[in-house]
């Protein structure tokens, strides 16, 4: 009886958790956030909560409501969006600069040339002519950042319809990234972030889109309205060095 | 492993079952022994979350949820938070997807109950909670059991509709098999798989044991 009376009351405890604030970001952050959270609760002993997905998707996921302390977005049209319609009180700050990258499995088929990095495209429309079908991978162009991209770089290269039966759409560009990996795609568009993680280095290889072919990733964070003290001093740390330098071994750039 | 997600999940599955088994005994006997207009209606509402794809019933449910709409904004007015991405709101998110698993194998139970034996019972000077009490629960305590297992183990397993509603916050709405997911796309597949491994291990332990208690029980009677 007593062990039930325990029971119900662990049931109807609020939920613990409480107090460790919520960040909500880009899956191209994936590794470098985790990263640099891991560097900023060592040097001041707060811990951070970190959540990963589509930008487009915390977008709507913050208007509706989600109690994110701190956004942290892929490209700046997001948190644009979030302060046009009075969800945020600043537009907050550009902490990086994003590449959009080739990337395919390791070792499997020959490596684009960084002249021509849609090669793996081409390369995978012929083979469908022949009957083979090897799979690219993009994430979202609906809500996420780096599938905006993806298919803005296709577009301009006319490649946007040829390569419609050969393309699969990950979620965010963390699972577009798994899809590009996986033994069934030639490769994919995503994150040259994911690419250069340590714990993926070994399995992929990256070739990156020159800028100028697409919109800049211009990423940027936002401190969301009910923002506490901790939330405040990550998004201060964000932009000092040691967070810069973290940023720069994922690929990004500072500047 | 995520032990933060794993409470979440426990903690969830074990309210979903408490606040459902005794909706489900109390309509459960109801569906089972009353005619009534419009019971079809009713027993089809209540099955309904078996086919209903659950990111349909999430999708309803994240546009009740919010502070504009009728359901949320009086939930936000009486506990001063919204029902999107809380706990609260999974668990209600919960307790509409399960209501088949709770309410079914009662209903069943229910049914098998001769009605004869429940007037006899009357006759004999019970009053109608004595009857339940004494007469009926310990002849449907099998389908309360298996109510009781599969509410539990579906919701440890529910995937679509908390993912929509809940937006995976971790020690609020990120369940085990959320969890999975994320872990997957962290491209951690160690943790993915050590989670998926207990999930199975607890949901055919769950199951192991109400087909177990259902043989013992068939055995007997045929004792």
């Amino acid at each position: 009886m007593r062990a039930l009376l325990l029971l119900c009351c662990w049931l109807l405890s609020a939920p613990v958790m409480a107090g460790a604030p919520i960040v909500a970001a880009a899956s191209s952050l994936q590794f470098a956030l985790e990263a640099a959270a891991a560097q900023f609760t060592q040097q001041t002993g707060h811990a951070l909560r970190l959540n990963f997905g589509s930008s487009g998707n915390f977008r709507r996921q913050i208007a509706q409501g989600a109690p994110f302390e701190l956004f942290l977005s892929a490209d700046e049209g997001f948190v644009q969006a979030l302060y046009d319609e009075g969800h945020v009180d600043n537009t907050g700050v550009m902490y990086a600069r994003g590449r959009l990258a080739w990337v395919q499995p390791a070792g499997r088929y020959s490596l684009p040339d960084e002249q021509a990095p849609l090669a793996g495209v081409q390369e995978a429309i012929a083979a469908l002519e022949e009957g083979q079908r090897l799979r690219i991978a993009i994430a979202s162009p609906e809500h996420a950042s780096y599938g905006m991209v993806a298919r803005e770089v296709l577009q301009k290269a006319g490649l946007w319809e040829s390569s419609e039966a050969l393309r699969v759409q990950g979620e965010n560009v963390s699972q577009a990234m798994q899809f590009a990996l996986s033994g069934e795609a030639r490769g994919g568009l995503v994150a040259y972030s994911l690419a250069v993680a340590p714990a993926l280095v070994g399995r992929s290889e990256a070739v990156l889109i020159p800028e100028a072919w697409h919109t800049p990733l211009r990423q940027r964070m936002v401190l969301m309205p009910q923002a506490g003290e901790v939330a405040h001093e990550f998004y201060a740390w964000l932009q000092q060095t040691d967070a810069k330098e973290i940023f720069q071994t994922y690929g990004f750039s500072t500047d | 492993m995520d032990w933060s997600a794993f409470s979440v999940s426990l903690r969830l599955a074990a309210l979903t079952c408490l606040f459902l088994l005794p909706l489900g005994i109390w309509l459960g006997r109801l569906l089972a022994t009353a005619q009534f207009r419009g019971k079809g209606l009713c027993e089809a509402l209540i099955a309904l979350p078996l086919v209903l794809p659950p990111t349909v019933l999430g999708f309803y449910l994240l546009q009740q949820f919010g502070r504009d709409a009728p359901l949320g904004g009086a939930w936000s007015a009486l506990t001063g938070s919204g029902l999107n991405f809380t706990f609260s709101g999974i668990l209600l998110a919960s307790l509409i997807a399960n209501l088949p698993f709770a309410i079914q194998p009662i209903q069943r139970a229910f049914e098998h109950v001769p009605a004869n034996l429940r007037e006899a019972a009357w006759c004999s000077g019970l009053s109608p909670w004595q009857t339940l009490w004494r007469i009926e629960l310990p002849l449907v305590w099998p389908g309360i059991l298996s109510a009781a297992a599969l509410t539990f183990a579906h919701t440890l397993g529910e995937f679509g509709v908390i993912l929509l509603v809940g937006g995976a916050i971790d020690g609020e709405t990120r369940t085990l098999s959320i969890a999975i997911y994320d872990r997957v796309q962290a491209f951690d597949e160690q943790g993915a798989a050590s989670m998926s491994a207990l999930l199975l291990v607890i949901s055919l332990a769950t199951l192991g044991l109400v087909y177990g208690l259902a043989g013992k029980r068939r055995w007997a009677r045929g004792q």
